[in-house]
């Protein structure tokens, strides 16, 4: 069977060469990249302009999206027919393309996270290799664990007053280059859609800013959910037991921790909400109001086949109803784990909208063509390309959060910046 | 500094500046034109006589076992469209498996196993137009393509590197025409290439080879005594989608304006 018929149905005319051809995979990719970047930005709210009030999530944050970080070329690499030959993007880049540009600005963008989190947890690393190094006799764990942290330190033990200075000032700067470049890795992501020519929906100047606003978003959304997440595990073990190891607060000083800090994002992720809604409906009414060739079949496609997922999926439930529930006064954190989620859920299907949405109508501008996504797999092609490849590129950053957290701690506050 | 010095001093300058000067060539504008043309003596060039075309499909056919694209995979790299426009005004388009067993049936295919029943009366006009690759002056595709696989011949032809495509779909999403696919065994972009393993041998394309009302012709625009040269200089022929700026070099005569 040809790539992309299996999901791909039919209606009206349709040239025969034209199935949906970048399916859930390229929905999850700049779903994914919009994490990284959003996260990312986050941290560098409180790093780069001094935000007191986010400094608990920033590190949080800063984790996270290096976690997020090797996530983000999996879908790619999913959906390529040749996966093995994807590093002939490295290889060979052809300029012209967007998509060329991927390693460099992936590459460029992770060195800025992996060297913002070696400043930062710098003096941790130390802190673990130093007495591990002087100790004698080393069981084999312990080994293993001087050599982690061993090499993690580069060979730099100097943890004086004068040289964590220097770090903090080196994270600020890596911080402030990170904006543009996180923003850029995103961008890009939008580019590589808005360039497309022949793509009606796609093409539109503004779509590289939609991306990064509507990145922002839900990049913050998720900051906060698993902050929240984290938060509530913490409040259980402190119940549970007095003395959870480097914790030393009782459940009731997390809990207005953690509202504080909630409510101070929530504003943030306000802000930017409002940006990406309104670029989004400059964009729909600019279309309607200059209606050139291909507006009759985007009107039938986003008034008529797409209704559902973009005014009652995507506007409503993802857009307005979490604004109103950010917005009604006293805030809490049951209502924000409502809210967030929602927040992620419309930017996902704003993704959706954007690259299913965008391949809903023929290029002849007289068919449509339908996707169905495949859900029970059968074959290698569906497990990737189907809910099941989407739901493990989007649980994989969890489980690495879960790894990374190991070796940067998160909730270690007292010993970094 | 006194006259001497400033006349030393002066010469050194110019002797120094000039160096660097010499090394550096000026290229004449009109020049660069002409090479970024090519030097090639050929420009391959489509010409489709949409009058002559009966939707028989025997080009289609012959594609297909010329190019070894699986016969029965729903996948071409040349098809032939029908139009009918009634007395009412409907307009109707269909291409049932790209016309690869021509027009068996008057019924238009609606998609979703659907079908339109149309009475000849009905009909104000009717009409076939065969699609094949463009190959742009200015490909899209060939932008697109994020490894180079994908690259135009200095004749003009756009050409796919099995060996090299990554199979990523950004040049089949380029292509404002439709005429790119994944190759359902090698599993890379495909495309027509004007059959260039023939073509550069000094044969016919297959599908050209194929049309028994010699719809369907192949020429060197670059030669002013090239038969399609001539009706393209000298008649009245359309290209598709214009606006795209691709500049395709597949000319047709007798397009209407409700092909797409």
């Amino acid at each position: 069977m040809v790539h992309g018929e299996l999901w791909t149905v039919k209606e009206l005319f349709v040239y025969p060469n034209e199935y949906i051809y970048w399916s859930v995979q390229i929905v999850m990719y700049p779903f994914m990249t919009g994490l990284v970047a959003g996260a990312f930005v986050l941290s560098s709210l409180y790093h780069v302009f001094g935000i007191k009030e986010l400094k608990d999530i920033a590190r949080f944050a800063l984790v996270f999206s290096f976690a997020l970080l090797f996530v983000a070329p999996v879908p790619i690499i999913l959906h390529l027919q040749h996966p093995f030959r994807g590093i002939n993007n490295l290889m060979t880049p052809h300029f012209t393309s967007a998509i060329a540009a991927f390693g460099i600005v992936f590459s460029t963008y992770g060195a800025i996270v992996a060297s913002e989190l070696w400043f930062l947890y710098r003096r941790h690393f130390v802190n673990i290799a130093q007495p591990l190094k002087e100790k004698q006799d080393k069981t084999l764990a312990e080994w293993f664990k001087f050599f982690i942290f061993c090499s993690l330190t580069l060979g730099v033990y100097d943890v004086s007053e004068e040289s964590l200075k220097k770090d903090e000032k080196a994270i600020r700067i890596l911080a402030g280059l990170g904006i543009p470049v996180a923003c850029f890795l995103h961008g890009y992501a939008g580019f590589i859609f808005g360039s497309v020519k022949a793509n009606a929906l796609w093409m539109t100047p503004l779509m590289p800013v939609i991306f990064i606003m509507s990145a922002i978003v839900s990049g913050i959304a998720l900051c906060m959910l698993t902050y929240i997440l984290t938060m509530e595990i913490r409040k259980f073990l402190a119940k549970r037991k007095k003395t959870v190891q480097p914790m030393h607060q009782t459940s009731e000083e997390l809990q207005s921790a953690e509202i504080t800090v909630i409510r101070m994002t929530a504003k943030y992720l306000l802000l930017f909400l409002v940006f990406a809604i309104s670029l989004e409906l400059l964009d729909l009414v600019f279309r309607g109001y200059t209606a050139t060739k291909s507006w009759d079949v985007l009107r039938s496609v986003i008034y008529g086949k797409d209704f559902t997922s973009i005014f009652i999926l995507q506007y409503t439930i993802g857009n307005l109803i979490p604004f109103i529930l950010f917005l009604l006064p006293n805030l809490t954190i049951r209502r924000a784990v409502l809210a967030v989620l929602l927040v992620m859920f419309g930017v996902f299907m704003m993704r959706w909208n954007v690259v299913i949405g965008g391949q809903a109508f023929s290029l002849s501008f007289a068919g449509y063509m339908h996707y169905h996504l495949p859900i029970i797999p059968h074959d290698w092609e569906t497990v990737k390309e189907g809910l099941v490849g989407a739901a493990g590129v989007f649980v994989m950053p969890f489980v690495l959060f879960w790894v990374i957290a190991k070796i940067f701690p998160v909730f270690d506050v007292k010993e970094s910046h | 500094m006194n006259r001497r010095d400033f006349l030393k001093n002066a010469a050194k300058g110019i002797a120094g500046i000039s160096i660097p000067l010499a090394a550096i060539e000026f290229i004449n504008p009109r020049e660069l034109l002409a090479k970024k043309d090519g030097d090639a003596k050929v420009r391959w060039a489509f010409l489709v006589d949409t009058y002559k075309c009966v939707g028989c499909g025997l080009c289609v056919k012959a594609c297909k076992q010329e190019n070894e694209i699986p016969y029965d995979a729903n996948v071409t790299r040349t098809w032939v469209e029908r139009y009918v426009i009634t007395k009412d005004g409907k307009r109707f388009a269909d291409t049932p498996k790209g016309a690869r067993d021509g027009f068996i049936t008057s019924k238009i295919e609606l998609g979703k196993d659907k079908f339109q029943e149309i009475k000849d009366e009905e009909i104000e006009k009717a009409f076939f137009v065969p699609k094949l690759c463009n190959q742009c002056e200015n490909p899209p595709c060939v932008q697109v393509c994020p490894v180079g696989a994908t690259y135009q011949a200095p004749d003009g032809i756009v050409l796919v590197d099995r060996t090299w495509c990554i199979g990523c779909g950004y040049c089949i999403m380029g292509c404002p025409y439709g005429v790119r696919f994944f190759h359902p065994k090698y599993h890379t972009a495909e495309k027509c290439n004007f059959c260039y393993h023939r073509i550069t041998k000094g044969l016919k394309t297959a599908c050209v080879q194929a049309c028994p009302f010699g719809a369907r012709q192949i020429g060197n625009i670059k030669d002013p005594n090239d038969p399609i040269t001539k009706i393209i200089l000298t008649e009245r022929v359309g290209i598709l989608k214009e606006e795209f700026g691709t500049k395709p070099q597949v000319f047709y005569i007798g397009l209407d304006r409700e092909v797409k």
